[in-house]
């Protein structure tokens, strides 16, 4: 494990000085085995923001320049999705829709659902896709998965872009100031996706079995997070149970917050909220233990 | 002085699979799991290997330290240990300064974003502040030659114009410590002269560089203190030039002597056969370091196989940098003659005052004149290298003056001066 601390020290005459005309602040870096117990050093994050920053803005600047359709992606992959949910599962099987209009209520609860699956993959592969950087420069490295979870925010702010008419349409505005709750469900997404998108990313390191693993998983998560219907219309004790799922929450609070759903059952979402941040913390434990030996193995 | 870089018994063991495998499959990792857990394998075995081995070292603010050592002596953990990439095994190091590292030029350059993006982008991950880079921006452009370029893609880049752009950003870096690897192997010989002539500017300016390179002549010149690690050890702790030699001598073998199996790579035809190359001092004994003030013989034994053709020894010298100082022949009347067969050894003596300081490396080969060009009959390149040492007793071109005399040679001239008033 490494620690940096500052020193202030006052300039000793004569010395050749890097930044002169100020008293030298040094930086001592100490270089030891690394700590058998994980622990997020949060100053040092701190001093790497503006290379967090630089690493988000790469990688949205980078897909809008590559894509041909680049920023229409994110509106017509939700559009294109929600279409067909509206035709197989509303139409066809009927699936119960709540206090809103079927469509309006899948496509409100595509548009989280699609930023978390982004950034779940986006995490877990961040390692990888960046092996130069991780084998040739030190930083923490945590700030790759990190960003790979931001990035994904552009496309739920065009998200939502693609709502706001489908909200006029059908008269679902936001009921009052539980919109303003709505980032705290975008939130508990992040952090969810982190978290396992850092222990999938570890394990990517060691094991390239993620890219395979994350298909079925992305395909099944909408159908057990209340994607194309209203959670609250089916038995309650199945309630709980897919509350486990962070998703659930997410999906329950976002509608609410947003498009005027029905409140959640804030039991459930407690439950859906500590099992996020568990997962949060045991991905980080995860990631700091296996830290030290990605520059070795990956 | 201050102590820029300390490290305490620096050690790096490495599983050996791990060096192999790449990665292996999660399938592998659970039928072991599984066997070990109904007992069907015991505990896997794995090989070790200590990548570095109880290193312990000091370097001094403003000192440049340079690390040779042959493909795996632990040259690289070193640097990853000291650049926080990966961690030690085991020990302890501290590093007082802000340090930058170089490991090589343009990491995390994009292909799909322009040259001034990756300008920021590059710049942000070496550790410069986006306000420094906005500072150094003019500058870094113009360093880098392209101008022009600088809103293209750096994928429609030409490799010379994309290492000319990542080498002047990281040209930018101004940290307190610098550790460098390799960073000279690329680009060609224009690009690394540019390279070294700014470690050289970074040096004078007081900063603390680490430097690890195959390329003896850059360490012999630019450093002046060198390790040699051999299987994770420090083997030799020094002056550049001297450890340098040592190498050169111990490990790789080009030396200032070769006879017999030494010379399984010279080339030969059927008329002439090197047999010896070596480097004497003016009592004929085999020397490898030089005082700069003195004449240095540079001995080649060969074999005539064949009569009939007129051959005769030639020399060529280069200097630290690799630049060729000059080339020599004999052109005594007795090689204008067929030499019979026979063995022969002819030695060349170069002056005292004429080299400049630092490692000297000599082509040796047996030729013949078909005017108007030269025809190599034997010959063996980088034959022998010496090193020339300076005592710096005053006497020398050098005069009183103890920093560095640069160009290829270092005559001791005749001034005359005519005071007129």
């Amino acid at each position: 494990m490494t620690e940096t601390k500052l020193e202030v020290r006052p300039r000793a005459e004569g010395e050749p000085s890097v930044a002169p005309a100020e008293e030298r602040v040094e930086r001592v870096t100490v270089i030891r085995p690394a700590s058998r117990w994980p622990h997020l050093d949060v100053s040092e994050l701190w001093h790497y923001r503006e290379l967090l920053g630089r690493f988000v803005w790469r990688d949205v600047t980078v897909r809008y320049k590559q894509t041909f359709l680049g920023i229409a992606w994110a509106i017509l992959v939700p559009l294109f999705t929600a279409a067909i949910y509206v035709i197989v599962f509303g139409r066809f099987a009927k699936f119960p829709s709540g206090n809103i209009p079927y469509p309006q209520l899948v496509l409100s609860g595509l548009i989280p659902m699609q930023y978390f699956t982004s950034s779940l993959t986006g995490s877990s592969t961040s390692l990888v896709t960046n092996l130069s950087l991780v084998t040739k420069v030190y930083f923490p490295r945590v700030l790759l998965p990190l960003a790979a979870v931001f990035v994904p925010l552009v496309d739920l702010l065009l998200g939502v872009a693609v709502l706001v008419p489908f909200m006029a349409y059908y008269h679902t505005w936001p009921g009052g100031v539980e919109v303003l709750t709505a980032p705290l469900f975008v939130g508990l997404a992040l952090v969810t996706a982190l978290g396992i998108g850092l222990v999938l990313s570890s394990l990517n390191v060691r094991y390239r079995d993620v890219p395979y693993m994350l298909p079925p998983l992305i395909a099944v998560l909408p159908l057990v997070s209340g994607v194309p219907y209203a959670i609250q219309e089916i038995p309650v004790k199945w309630q709980w149970l897919l509350s486990v799922n962070p998703m659930t929450g997410v999906i329950v609070g976002w509608r609410w917050a947003v498009v005027d759903g029905s409140a959640p059952n804030w039991g459930q979402m407690a439950v859906s909220a500590s099992v996020g941040v568990v997962l949060f913390l045991g991905g980080l434990a995860v990631f700091r233990t296996s830290e030290p030996r990605f520059a070795d193995t990956i | 002085m201050a102590v820029a870089i300390t490290a305490d018994g620096l050690s790096k063991r490495y599983r050996i699979g791990e060096l192999h495998a790449a990665y292996g499959t999660l399938r592998e990792s659970m039928t072991h799991a599984t066997r070990r857990l109904f007992g069907r394998e015991r505990r896997h075995h794995y090989e070790y290997l200590w990548a570095l081995d109880d290193v312990s070292l000091q370097v001094d603010e403003g000192e440049v330290l340079g690390v040779i050592g042959r493909n795996g002596a632990g040259k690289s953990t070193l640097l990853k240990i000291l650049t926080r990439i990966t961690t030690p095994t085991s020990g302890r190091a501290e590093i007082r300064g802000r340090v930058g590292s170089l490991l090589e030029v343009g990491t995390g350059f994009h292909p799909e974003l322009t040259g001034r993006e990756n300008v920021y982008l590059n710049g942000s991950i070496l550790g410069m502040r986006r306000r420094e880079i906005t500072q150094k921006l003019s500058d870094i452009v113009e360093f880098s030659g392209v101008e022009k370029f600088m809103d293209t893609p750096v994928k429609r880049y030409s490799s010379g114009m994309y290492v000319r752009l990542a080498f002047s950003v990281a040209a930018h870096l101004e940290p307190e410590i610098l550790l460098v690897d390799e960073v000279l192997a690329v680009g060609d010989a224009e690009f690394q002269k540019r390279c070294l002539g700014r470690m050289e500017d970074l040096s004078e300016s007081g900063r603390t560089v680490v430097f690890v390179s195959h390329q003896m002549q850059a360490i012999a010149q630019l450093c002046d203190r060198a390790i040699l690690l051999r299987d994770g050890r420090v083997e030799r702790d020094g002056p550049g030039g001297e450890v340098v030699a040592h190498y050169l001598q111990e490990v790789v073998g080009s030396a200032s002597s070769r006879v017999g199996a030494d010379l399984e790579s010279a080339f030969g035809d059927d008329l002439v056969r090197l047999r010896s190359v070596r480097v004497v001092g003016e009592d004929g004994a085999v020397v490898n370091a030089v005082d700069v003030r003195r004449p240095v013989g540079i001995e080649i034994g060969f074999a005539v196989l064949t009569a009939g053709n007129p051959v005769f020894p030639k020399i060529k010298v280069y200097d630290h940098r690799g630049d060729v100082a000059f080339n020599a022949w004999d052109t005594s009347t007795r090689w204008h003659e067929p030499s019979p067969p026979g063995e022969y050894v002819a030695t060349a003596w170069i002056p005292g005052n004429l080299l400049n300081e630092g490692l000297a490396t000599v082509d040796v080969g047996v030729l013949s004149l078909h005017a108007p060009k030269l025809h190599p009959h034997a010959g063996l390149k980088g034959a022998v290298s010496f090193h020339v040492q300076d005592p710096g007793e005053g006497d020398s071109a050098r005069g009183l003056f103890t920093g560095q005399v640069k160009g290829v040679v270092r005559p001791l001239l005749e001034w005359t001066t005519e005071e007129r008033s």
